[in-house]
């Protein structure tokens, strides 16, 4: 790739930010916008496309392995199958670099997961909706870790505006949260690993594949809500569709050696919302030492194809053309 | 490869140009929250889109849920992203504005900010 392309491709990019222009709604119940968030999953069903996502952070070494940087480009198609019910298809490529040591790359398992909107309240600004989520086993490289087996995770998730708060609590009403919580099942119990002892036997070591919870948390401030809703501030733009946000993508396993031991990450950082696309950019904090010591960063750019084109990216086999995500 | 470039470039351009979405307001008199010497004669909210004349609607209550705007909300015809309801006199108190807009391509948004006078 020359830099004749290179440039070309800058500026496709550079055309398309301008001319996504500024707000307009992905994930709106009732007169709140939610955001797609980066590190866990949020509760709606809709028509987007992430691409891409990067993390990059350097991971401690052990005894048996020198530390790494890690980076993680990752895509996600979803579509919404009816009002209330989606389809997500998710990709990673990760690139391993061992300091010292030779990188490996390769492409982590698919992601296959399904979600589906179970109730809904625009007066409270509040939503559930339930999922379950498969990593598809063997569809990965070994070279950077892919398991063999396929993991099923059932899900729950929930997303609650603040904005039916008391007027003595205004300034809380542009806050609100959602989470997520799933329990993690490999299909494979153990994995074995044979290798010969000193004397030539044959010896068989067996790791146990936990069952792992895994939930997380956000909790976001919507600016835009503020202006619009709340008090007009006078914030400029592009202030005025940014939300501050703190998410918190947490795991626990349940059973095994490290039960009950919770690892994760916080990440603070922040999101601004345009009229079909949203940019967001989050710190990588290890929550406990368990988890690492270094910081690293999450980026994601993330398309509203419902937005984008309605008649073609809402089309569905049984409801016909949708629309943009927006309770009915 | 460069071609093919500037031909994803363009599609991808011809994709975001022609694209729809919701109407979302942009600014408002009164401002949002915000407390005045004087009643203002009208609301006005400025969206970030057109708005459809029809659909669009408007009105002002006080605390005790009386409307009190003189029911003539309307898009100006000479900005097709204003949205505006004429008041009467309004005594001093907190007043409620309720929207609801339909954008050109069809979607609704809605919405609600307060007020005060003095």
């Amino acid at each position: 790739m020359n830099a004749r392309t290179i440039a070309v491709w800058l500026s496709a990019a550079g055309l398309v930010m301008a001319v996504a222009g500024h707000a307009s709604a992905h994930g709106l119940i009732g007169q709140r916008f939610f955001p797609a968030t980066l590190a866990i999953d949020d509760p709606f069903v809709a028509d987007e496309l992430s691409l891409p996502t990067i993390l990059h952070i350097r991971n401690r070494g052990s005894e048996d392995s020198p530390p790494t940087l890690q980076t993680d480009l990752s895509g996600e198609f979803s579509k919404r199958l009816s009002p209330d019910l989606g389809l997500s298809l998710g990709g990673t490529y990760t690139l391993l670099d061992p300091i010292p040591g030779k990188s490996v790359s390769g492409f982590d398992n698919m992601e296959v997961s399904l979600k589906y909107v179970f109730w809904k309240s625009a007066e409270h600004e509040t939503l559930l909706s339930a999922g379950v989520s498969w990593d598809v086993g063997g569809t990965g490289s070994k070279k950077i870790g892919a398991e063999s087996f396929d993991t099923v995770t059932p899900q729950l998730f929930f997303g609650k505006g603040l904005g039916d708060l008391p007027t003595a609590a205004e300034w809380l009403r542009p806050a609100a949260l959602t989470g997520v919580v799933g329990l993690a099942l490999p299909t494979r119990r153990f994995n074995q690993t044979l290798s010969l002892d000193d004397d030539g036997n044959v010896e068989i070591t067996r790791e146990l594949n936990a069952k792992t919870m895994q939930w997380g948390l956000s909790v976001q401030y919507n600016l835009q809500y503020l202006q619009s809703f709340v008090k007009d501030v006078g914030l400029p733009a592009p202030f005025n569709r940014m939300i501050p946000l703190v998410e918190f993508a947490m795991q626990t396993p349940i059973e095994g050696p490290h039960a009950g031991r919770t690892t994760g990450t916080i990440n603070p950082g922040v999101i601004w919302f345009g009229r079909y696309c949203q940019l967001g950019i989050e710190a990588v904090i290890p929550a406990n030492t368990m988890t690492g010591k270094n910081i690293g960063v999450l980026a994601q750019m993330h398309f509203y194809l419902d937005d984008i084109m309605p008649k073609i990216f809402t089309w569905t086999p049984f409801h016909g053309v949708l629309g943009p995500t927006q309770p009915q | 490869m460069t071609r093919r470039a500037l031909r994803v470039a363009v599609a991808l351009v011809a994709l975001v140009a022609p694209a729809w979405g919701h109407a979302f307001p942009d600014h408002s008199e009164p401002r949002v929250g915000h407390t005045l010497d004087a009643a203002p004669p009208a609301v006005r909210i400025w969206f970030d889109g057109a708005i459809e004349p029809v659909f669009s609607t408007l009105r002002v209550e006080d605390m005790d849920k009386r409307r009190m705007d003189r029911n003539d909300a309307r898009v100006s015809p000479a900005d097709s992203t204003l949205l505006e309801v004429s008041l009467p006199p309004l005594p001093a108190g907190r007043y409620q504005v309720f929207w609801s807009v339909v954008a050109r391509d069809g979607h609704r948004t809605e919405g609600s900010f307060a007020f005060r006078v003095k």
